[in-house]
């Protein structure tokens, strides 16, 4: 069953930037965008398993640190070769200042 | 500098169907996890940042110069005085293309993506790549750079073929195999090489801006002849050929006599320092060893990166003379010693080569 687990501070991600968040075995990215909501995606591009938390926000785009593919964050889908395939997205909440994802 | 012999099997298979290809991804050197040097993520945040100013300022300039040489050389056709016209607008089309695709493929040139496609699609068409099948294999490139069998991009073989080398700045190898590939590819050819990097789903886009291009060369080809005149074909396709050899001069030293298999692009890639004019119309990329580390930084930037991570790399060559004198020879002892390669000293500050991961070619 699902249930949220707590990734960091909120203050512990810049707005417009991205967070690493390792969980057992899987690895995720964590997003604050502009506006200060938060958001949850797969951790590696679908492109080349390069982790997106070293790549670039821009505005509600990551772009990979690779070879600049680019996704939505907020909704997954590829927007820009060579990312062709979408990112698994994952409901995120602020609660108390602290980040959580629904795993 | 140290020159490297090392001692493994040569001629090798640089195809990327064949064994090299396969034993490089055995033993873990394709998609591998390459060296990076220190940067706090807030100036690489800095660093990565996108802004269309530079790029449209450098894009209207370069417009401007082509249109302006190419008037010249027109409309001074006949006269000995055209001929520094067709210098000039032969180098910003047939070599400065080549840095304009490079860096809007990487789509870091402009903040805004269609002014990036735009430069992109432009550029491709100049430089006689197609569009689609380029992006895949400079992705490619930058995942596995100078990893034989899997990179298609590697300039030279060993030994290397230094007549070919010499060929280059005359642009004509290269317009014959680009040329020949674009046929191919409008006739609906996509080869077994092709294939290993393109996905299914963007080969239909390849063959379709192949048409598009061959189409194009066809309507110059065309026009040539019908009006009995060279100067169609000297403003389109024909820079590529007089017009390339700066795109060679700067391209050539990227990688050429340096390592292959290893995970350090300090080991296979080389910053030369060269002056402004060079720089503008390479855009920047001279900084190479910061380009593969850190691809993400658009061309403007790299002067900056290159300051903050100096000292983790290699003293950068001084001018294009000190590179060649590097390269050249490094390139001839090639021819009988394929396995030599120049390794280069690190300053003291620099984190060490880690050697665990560089003797990758003893292995193969």
């Amino acid at each position: 069953m699902a249930e949220w687990t707590d990734v960091c501070a909120l203050d512990d991600i810049e707005e417009e930037d991205v967070v690493r968040f390792d969980h057992g075995e899987r690895t995720f990215a964590v997003y604050r965008s502009p506006d200060g909501e938060v958001f949850a995606t797969d951790g590696l591009c679908t492109h080349e398993q390069v982790h997106l938390a070293d790549g670039l926000v821009l505005d509600d785009t990551i772009e990979c640190p690779m070879h600049n593919g680019r996704f939505n964050y907020k909704t997954g889908a590829a927007l820009r070769t060579p990312a062709c395939v979408a990112l698994g997205t994952y409901p995120a909440r602020i609660v108390g200042g602290r980040v959580q994802i629904e795993l | 500098m140290t020159a490297v012999d090392a001692h493994s099997p040569y001629p090798r298979d640089y195809s990327l169907t064949g064994p090299e290809g396969r034993h490089a991804v055995e033993i873990g050197l394709a998609s591998a996890d390459w060296y990076h040097s220190d940067v706090p993520r807030k100036v690489m945040k800095d660093l990565m940042r996108r802004r269309d100013g530079p790029a449209i300022r450098d894009t209207l300039l370069w417009l401007v110069l082509l249109v302006l040489s190419g008037a010249g050389g027109v409309l001074l056709w006949g006269s000995w005085w055209s001929v520094p016209f067709w210098i000039v607008y032969g180098v910003l089309y047939g070599s400065a293309c080549d840095s304009r695709w490079h860096e809007c493929g990487h789509g870091t040139a402009f903040r805004t993506e269609w002014m990036n496609d735009a430069v992109y699609h432009i550029a491709s068409f100049m430089v006689m790549r197609n569009p689609v099948s380029w992006r895949w294999s400079h992705a490619r490139h930058h995942t596995d750079t100078i990893i034989v069998g899997r990179d298609p991009e590697i300039p030279f073989m060993r030994p290397p073929d230094l007549v070919m080398g010499v060929l280059h700045f005359i642009g004509l190898p290269d317009v014959i195999f680009w040329m020949r590939t674009l046929i191919r590819n409008a006739l609906g050819r996509i080869s077994a090489e092709e294939a290993e990097y393109i996905p299914e789903s963007e080969r239909p886009k390849a063959v379709f801006w192949a048409r598009v291009h061959v189409a194009i060369y066809a309507l110059a080809i065309g026009s040539a002849v019908a009006w009995w005149s060279i100067i169609p074909l000297m403003l389109i396709g024909g820079p590529r050929i007089y017009g390339a050899w700066h795109m060679f001069l700067t391209g050539l030293l990227q990688h050429g006599g340096l390592a292959e298999d290893v995970v350090d692009h300090r080991l296979n890639s080389r910053t030369v320092l060269m002056n402004p004019v060079s720089r503008w119309i390479y855009w920047n990329m001279n900084y190479h060893v910061e380009h593969h580390m850190f691809p993400m930084v658009p061309y403007h930037a790299l002067p900056r990166l290159h300051d903050l991570i100096k000292h983790d790399l290699p003293p950068p060559n001084t001018s294009f003379i000190d590179a060649y004198c590097e390269m050249i020879p490094a390139l001839i002892r090639q021819r009988r010693e394929p396995g030599h390669y120049i390794r280069k000293t690190l300053p003291a500050t620099a984190r060490p080569y880690r050697e665990e991961f560089h003797n990758a070619v003893g292995q193969r």
